[in-house]
C-alpha cells in the first residue's frame, strides 16, 4: 500500500512572460484527501495542478510533498502520478505495455513488469482486453487504463486533469463512483481538476474554488455550498441568488442595505459590514417562498421564464437591481398554482436563510 | 435508383482512372512489350525474344551495377534518414510557434525552386580541384595540396544525392511527428523516462510511418538515378539508370526496357519489404 503524503502550497505563483496564471496561492492538502481544484477556464486550475506533478516550473513559491520540496524534482522522482485529460495512452503499445511503461524506464525485468501490470489491469478489471491497443477501447475503459498505468508507479498523489470530460454523461456518473471508490480504497491523495461544480461537489473531502489564479475558497463542499464566502463561488456553484447592494444602516446585528433598483433588504451584520459600503447576500434558490415577504426578506419579481426540471421547476424571475434571480420550487406545489410569464410575484426568504458573503 | 444514380460513382471515379491508365498503365506495359523486341543498331522488331532479359540477368556487369546503385542507395538512406530525422525533430519539438515551424520549412524547400542539375552543378566550382573549398583548405594550410575525391567520386555522388534527397525524408517525418500528441511525451515523462528512453520509446515507434514513407521515397529516386551518377562521378561509377541511359543512347531500346522491367521489380521488392515491416496506412 502507497504511503500517503500531505502536500502544501506555499505562496505559489506561475507567470507565463507578463501574464499570471496563478497567483501566489496557499494551500494544505491532507494526507488521503480527495481534493477536487474548481474553477472556469483560465483560472488558474490546471497551471496549478502542472506544476505539483512537475509538468510546469513554478514561478516562485514551493510546493511540499510530505517534508520534501519538489520545486526542481523531475515528476516521476515526485511520489506523485498524473492522469492526462486526453489519457495520453501511446498508441503504439498494448495495454500491458501502456500499464508497464514506467517499469520498463526503470529496468525492471519482461517478465516482472507483465506480470505487475497484469496485476494491475486485473484491479481494473480490465484483464480481457490486456493485448489490445487503446484506439480498440471505450472511453471509460481508457481511463481505467490510464489510472492503472498511473497507479503501477505506487504514487502517494494521484493528479487528475479534468479525467471525465471526454466522456458521456452516464459514463461520467459511473467513472466518478470508480474513482472515489478508488481513492477511498487506495488511500492516496487525489487532486483533481475540474470546471464542474457537480463532479467536485459528488467526489472532493476538500473542494478549491479558483478565479483568475487565487483561490476564492477552499473547503468541504458542503461548506462551501452553505456558506459560500464570495459572490464568485456563489455563482460559480449555482443554485444560489447573489443580490448585491449598498449598506444604508448598521443596527445592532442588522444590516439594511439598498438595491440599485430601490428595494430596500436587510441582512446580517459582519465585518466589513459599515454604512456606505458594497454588500453582497447570498440566498440558496430553493429556500425562496413565493408569497407576502417579511420585511426586509423579499421583493416582488417578474417571471421570466420556466424551467422544468423534473422533481422541480426553476422559475426565473427579473428583479430591479439583481443579475439573476431564480427560485427552485417543488414540482407538485408549482403546478398547483403554476406561473405565466410576466406575473408579478411577492418573493420572499426566512431572515436564517440570508447568507452574507465576503467581498469577491 | 435510375441508371444515373447507379452510373454515377463510376463516373466520378472515371478522370482519375483514365489519367492512371494513360501515364501509369499504358507506359509500362509498352515497356514490358518492348523488353521482348528484337533489335538492332538502327531498329527495334517486334518479336517475342527473352534474350534481352537473358543478357541483361546474366551480365557480370549487371550485378556489378546494381550492387553499386544498392550500396549508393544504402548509403544515401542511411545519411537521409539520420539528417532528416533530426532537421524534422527540430522543427516539430524546439521550434516554438506554428509560424516559425512553417518559416523554417519553406526555407528546406527554397533549393526546390532550382532545378535538380542547377542544384549538382553549383556543386562543382565548390568542389572541384582548384574549387573554393580546395583553395581555402589548400590557403589555410590544412591540407598540402587539393583533395581529389571531393569531386568526380563517390563521395561527390553521395553528397549531391544526400543533398537532393534529405528534403524528401524530411517531409514525412516531420507529418508523423507533427501528430504526435504532445502529453504522451509528458505521460513518457511523467512514467520517469529519460530523453533518451522518450525517442527511443515513444517518438520513434510514432515517427516509423513517416520514415517509411520517406524511405520509399529516397529508395526510389536513388535506385532510379542516373543523371547526379553521371554528373558527379565524373563518369567513373555507375548505375542501373546510367547504364539504362547509355542503352538508350545506342538505341537498344529492347535491352533499357528489359533492365526498366527488372529494376521496376527490384524496387518494388523493397518498397513492399518496408511496407511489411511499417503499416504506413495509419499515415495515409
Amino acid at each position: 500500500m502507497p504511503k500517503a503524503a500531505n502536500i502544501e502550497l506555499a505562496a505559489v505563483t506561475k507567470r507565463y512572460g507578463t501574464t499570471v496564471a496563478v497567483d501566489r496561492i496557499s494551500l494544505k492538502i491532507k494526507a488521503g484527501t480527495y481534493c477536487c481544484l474548481l474553477g472556469p477556464s483560465g483560472c488558474g486550475k490546471t497551471s496549478t495542478l502542472r506544476m505539483i506533478a512537475g509538468h510546469e516550473s513554478v514561478s516562485e513559491g514551493d510546493i511540499l510533498l510530505g517534508n520534501t520540496v519538489v520545486n526542481d524534482l523531475p515528476p516521476a522522482r515526485r511520489g506523485t502520478a498524473m492522469m492526462f485529460q486526453s489519457y495520453a495512452l501511446f498508441p503504439h503499445l498494448d495495454l500491458v505495455d501502456n500499464v508497464a511503461f514506467s517499469l520498463k524506464m526503470k529496468g525492471v525485468p519482461k517478465a516482472e513488469r507483465r506480470e505487475k501490470a497484469l496485476a494491475m489491469l486485473g484491479l481494473m478489471e480490465m484483464t480481457p482486453y490486456a493485448s489490445r491497443r487503446p484506439a480498440q477501447l471505450s472511453g471509460g475503459q481508457q481511463q481505467r487504463v490510464a489510472l492503472a498505468r498511473a497507479l503501477i508507479t505506487d504514487p502517494q498523489a494521484l493528479l487528475l486533469d479534468e479525467p471525465l470530460s471526454a466522456l458521456d454523461p452516464f459514463l461520467k456518473i459511473r467513472m466518478r463512483a470508480e474513482l472515489k471508490r478508488l481513492q477511498a480504497s487506495l488511500g492516496i491523495t487525489f487532486i483533481h481538476v475540474t470546471h464542474s461544480q457537480e463532479e467536485a461537489m459528488a467526489l472532493a473531502d476538500l473542494a478549491v474554488v479558483m478565479n483568475g489564479g487565487r483561490i476564492e475558497q477552499a473547503a468541504h463542499p458542503r461548506d462551501l455550498f452553505n456558506r459560500p464566502a464570495t459572490p464568485f463561488v456563489a455563482r460559480f456553484l449555482g443554485d444560489h441568488n447573489v443580490i448585491e447592494g449598498r449598506v444604508a444602516t448598521v443596527d445592532g446585528d442588522t444590516a439594511r442595505f439598498d438595491l440599485s433598483g430601490g428595494a430596500s433588504l436587510s441582512a446580517p451584520a459582519g465585518p466589513g459590514v459599515a454604512a456606505g459600503a458594497p454588500i453582497a447576500i447570498a440566498v440558496r434558490t430553493d429556500k425562496v417562498r413565493v408569497g407576502a415577504p417579511e420585511a426586509g426578506h423579499g421583493f416582488t419579481g417578474l417571471v421570466s421564464n420556466v424551467e422544468y426540471r423534473g422533481s422541480t421547476v426553476q422559475v426565473a424571475f427579473s428583479v430591479p437591481g439583481v443579475d439573476d434571480f431564480a427560485v427552485s420550487m417543488d414540482e407538485a406545489d408549482y403546478f398547483r398554482a403554476p406561473l405565466a410569464l410576466g406575473d408579478a410575484v411577492p418573493l420572499g426568504w426566512s431572515r436564517e436563510h440570508v447568507h452574507l458573503l465576503g467581498p469577491g | 435508383m435510375t441508371i444515373a444514380h447507379r452510373a454515377a460513382p463510376y463516373l466520378q471515379a472515371l478522370p482519375l482512372t483514365l489519367i492512371l491508365g494513360v501515364f501509369l498503365v499504358v507506359p509500362i506495359a509498352v515497356i514490358v512489350m518492348v523488353s521482348f523486341w528484337d533489335y538492332d543498331s538502327i531498329r527495334i522488331y517486334p518479336d517475342f525474344v527473352t534474350f534481352n532479359y537473358e543478357e541483361t540477368l546474366l551480365s557480370w556487369v549487371t550485378w556489378k551495377t546494381y550492387l553499386n546503385t544498392l550500396k549508393f542507395t544504402a548509403i544515401v538512406w542511411a545519411i537521409t534518414l539520420f539528417v532528416g530525422f533530426w532537421v524534422a525533430y527540430f522543427l516539430a519539438f524546439h521550434v516554438r510557434t506554428a509560424t516559425m515551424q512553417t518559416v523554417l520549412f519553406l526555407v528546406c524547400t527554397v533549393p526546390f525552386l532550382t532545378s535538380n542539375i542547377i542544384r549538382m552543378i553549383s556543386w562543382i566550382p565548390f568542389l572541384g580541384r582548384n574549387g573554393l573549398l580546395n583553395t581555402a583548405l589548400v590557403d589555410a594550410g590544412i591540407v598540402p595540396q587539393p583533395l581529389e575525391f571531393l569531386l568526380f567520386s563517390e563521395f561527390a555522388v553521395v553528397l549531391a544525392m544526400v543533398h537532393l534527397y534529405t528534403l524528401f525524408m524530411v517531409t514525412p517525418i516531420f507529418n508523423t511527428l507533427m501528430r504526435i500528441d504532445r502529453s504522451l511525451i509528458e505521460a513518457a515523462r511523467d512514467a520517469g523516462a529519460s530523453g533518451f528512453q522518450i525517442l527511443t520509446n515513444v517518438i520513434l515507434p510514432l515517427a516509423k510511418p513517416g520514415i517509411a514513407i520517406g524511405s520509399i521515397f529516397v529508395v526510389t529516386l536513388v535506385m532510379g538515378d542516373f543523371i547526379t551518377v553521371r554528373f558527379m562521378s565524373g563518369g567513373q561509377s555507375a548505375s542501373v539508370g546510367l547504364m539504362m541511359a547509355n542503352q538508350i543512347s545506342l538505341l537498344q531500346y529492347p535491352a533499357a526496357a528489359a533492365n526498366a522491367v527488372v529494376l521496376l521489380a527490384v524496387v518494388l521488392m523493397i518498397v513492399a519489404g518496408i511496407v511489411r515491416l511499417v503499416d504506413i496506412r495509419k499515415e495515409l
